[in-house]
């Protein structure tokens, strides 16, 4: 290890050190500009010469801050609501989708009642299908066909309730757009923990059931605690994508349930962009992924590699 | 005896979630938008209501120059995009593929472009390229040359360089992953043999890498076809539709121009091509396999 250190040349190290930079270059260059005023960021004293505020983030905070911050007169950007959406969406499709994504590969897995090349292939056959494709037809069908009838008993109670336009539809719900990102990330985390539930060994399965568990128990108690790494991983990538998605949930969102990516879209689409503001909120959506990334990066690293070298 | 149907039934129950899951929300739609595509179909309308016209989307489009620059331009970008990725992260692994204390650092570092969300990716990138605030048009001024109008002229461009910034960290890792598995006995085989570094690259690493940066291309190109908010972000497909790729058209081709029925043929056009390119990828890879598994077999008899 020391012998080749030393032998490493010193071109080598700039090469590594210019990398480094210009992979996470960006994101620092985002993170010092959100703390400028953008008279700053436009007048172009380029550079680290600038009083940090945090005016950009009370701005786009401003309707979860307990105190009301001088220079903001209008709440325009409700980010803070955005935040807690894209956090109900993304929690609770990440938990489903494991929970959901580990029984079946589990059944995949053990039970050998169907091939895993069929798996593999249909997994790779629904990864290539992109967002914008299933664009038309969630639109359509959300809106249209999954709804809950006016004259029906469960549409009837929910509207003697809430109110509204008569049917009640998935579109514009939390459930409409959890249930998309469950169902685009399934396939994706089943073919991940399949790979990991295979090492796990027989014999303890059998051990338990000896023991009188059943398959539940079996499951729970023994499988889950066994793959948590593989959980881990799935859990990232699921989550990930869940929190960073924005065309299906554009199409679903309504007023109400906005996530974040649709909140910064559609502010960059003005034509007068305030940069510091933008760059708060754009620095707050990538928090969450950058501290995963940072803690956990080996679990990012299996999980890629499991899906890529063994699909 | 009751038992013993339980367990016939088990692997059922647990399978059951996933599939009712992925046949409401992933099968169903997919054929609920080949049948739209035949219909002459605006949101307002409920696919029942809407007008049959038979393939009349499908040669719309055909005949469309829109449709064909916004394809061409999906086409250069997903070509320019694996390959400068593909030659970028192979080289990136060759070359960083020894022990340096701090790898692991260095790999966290490299991951974190493709884990931040596309949208902030766009962001990012919009802000660099703007053409008087910008990073780079400043560090073109501060040392004297002519500004460049990243997002106007050479819009198409800039993107793939955003899109390469954020991606090559990916083909970097798995590239890696795959060297660092190769078989130490073959290396050490060639080293006596004396193979300078180039002849073991050449003859060695990259044929028995094959099997893997293949797949590792091929997951590229599908995501390449995928790529939509960064660009939305950046360009919204302008200037004119020199970076409007596919996916973006159908989204605006929906929610803009109100034609469901067209955007849902232009899906399956996408679809199609991208069923196309998974399939050859398949058929390369295995013929790659047996042809490797032949030259294994014949330098086994030669030894």
């Amino acid at each position: 290890m020391a012998q080749s250190n030393t032998r490493q040349n010193p071109a080598f190290y700039a090469v590594i050190s210019v990398l480094v930079i210009m992979a996470i270059g960006p994101v620092l260059l985002m993170f010092v500009n959100s703390f400028k005023l953008d008279v700053d960021i436009i007048s172009g004293s380029s550079g680290l010469v600038f009083l940090p505020t945090i005016q950009n983030y009370e701005k786009a905070l401003c309707d979860v801050l307990w105190y009301q911050p001088d220079h903001v007169d209008f709440c325009s950007l409700k980010f803070g609501g955005a935040f807690i959406n894209s956090l109900i969406i993304a929690l609770i499709s990440t938990i489903l989708t494991l929970v959901i994504g580990c029984m079946a590969a589990y059944a995949l897995v053990r039970f050998r009642f169907m091939g895993r090349d069929t798996v593999s292939m249909s997994t790779l056959m629904v990864r290539m299908v992109p967002p914008a494709v299933l664009l038309v037809p969630v639109f359509g069908l959300w809106n249209n066909e999954f709804c809950l009838d006016k004259d029906g008993l469960i549409g009837g109670a929910i509207r003697e309730m809430v109110g509204g336009r008569g049917d009640v539809c998935l579109a514009g719900t939390h459930s409409g757009i959890i249930l998309i990102y469950v169902a685009m990330n399934l396939p994706f985390v089943i073919w991940i923990l399949q790979s990991f539930i295979v090492q796990v060994p027989r014999s303890l399965e059998e051990a338990a059931r000896v023991d009188g568990a059943g398959p539940f128990q079996v499951f729970f108690k023994v499988v889950l605690p066994l793959i948590k790494p593989g959980l881990a991983a799935a859990a990232i990538f699921t989550f990930r994508i869940a929190w960073n998605e924005y065309l299906l949930a554009s199409a679903l969102s309504d007023r109400d349930t906005k996530t974040v990516p649709i909140l910064i879209v559609n502010n960059m689409s003005e034509f007068n962009v305030e940069w510091g503001v933008i760059m708060a909120t754009g620095m707050l959506l990538a928090i969450p992924p950058i501290i995963f990334t940072l803690f956990a990066s080996r679990q990012i690293i299996t999980g890629m590699t499991a899906g890529a070298v063994k699909g | 005896m009751r038992r013993s149907v339980a367990n016939r039934l088990t692997p059922y129950m647990f399978l059951a979630p996933a599939a009712v899951i992925m046949a409401i929300a992933l099968l169903y739609p997919l054929g609920y938008m080949i049948w739209g595509s035949f219909r002459d179909w605006n949101p307002s309308q409920t696919i029942g209501e809407a007008e049959f016209v038979g393939l009349k989307n499908y040669v719309t489009l055909w005949n469309d120059p829109n449709f064909h620059e916004s394809l061409g331009v999906t086409l250069k970008f997903a070509f320019f995009v694996v390959s400068f990725e593909m030659v970028i992260g192979v080289g990136l692994a060759l070359l960083l593929d020894r022990d340096i204390r701090g790898m692991s650092v260095l790999r966290t570092l490299f991951i974190l472009p493709m884990m931040i969300a596309p949208v902030v990716v766009g962001l990012m990138w919009r802000y660099m390229y703007h053409p008087t605030v910008g990073t780079f048009n400043r560090f073109l001024e501060d040392i004297g040359l002519p500004s460049v109008d990243w997002l106007g002229q050479h819009a198409l461009m800039s993107i793939i360089i955003a899109d390469i910034w954020q991606w090559t960290p990916f083909i970097f890792i798995l590239s890696l992953a795959a060297l660092q598995s190769l078989p130490s006995s073959a290396l050490e085989a060639a080293r006596i043999d004396g193979a300078t570094g180039w002849q073991q690259i050449v003859h060695i690493k990259l044929p028995l890498m094959m099997p893997v940066l293949i797949v590792t291309a091929l997951l590229r190109l599908i995501d390449a076809f995928k790529v939509l908010e960064v660009i939305l972000v950046m360009t919204q497909g302008g200037p004119g539709l020199s970076t409007e790729i596919l996916a973006l058209r159908i989204s605006r081709t929906a929610t803009e121009f109100r034609e469901l029925g067209v955007a849902a043929a232009m899906s399956n056009y996408l679809l199609m091509l991208l069923l196309l390119l998974t399939v050859a990828m398949f058929a390369f890879n295995r013929l790659q396999e047996i042809r490797a598994a032949r030259t294994r077999a014949a330098a086994e008899e030669g030894v």
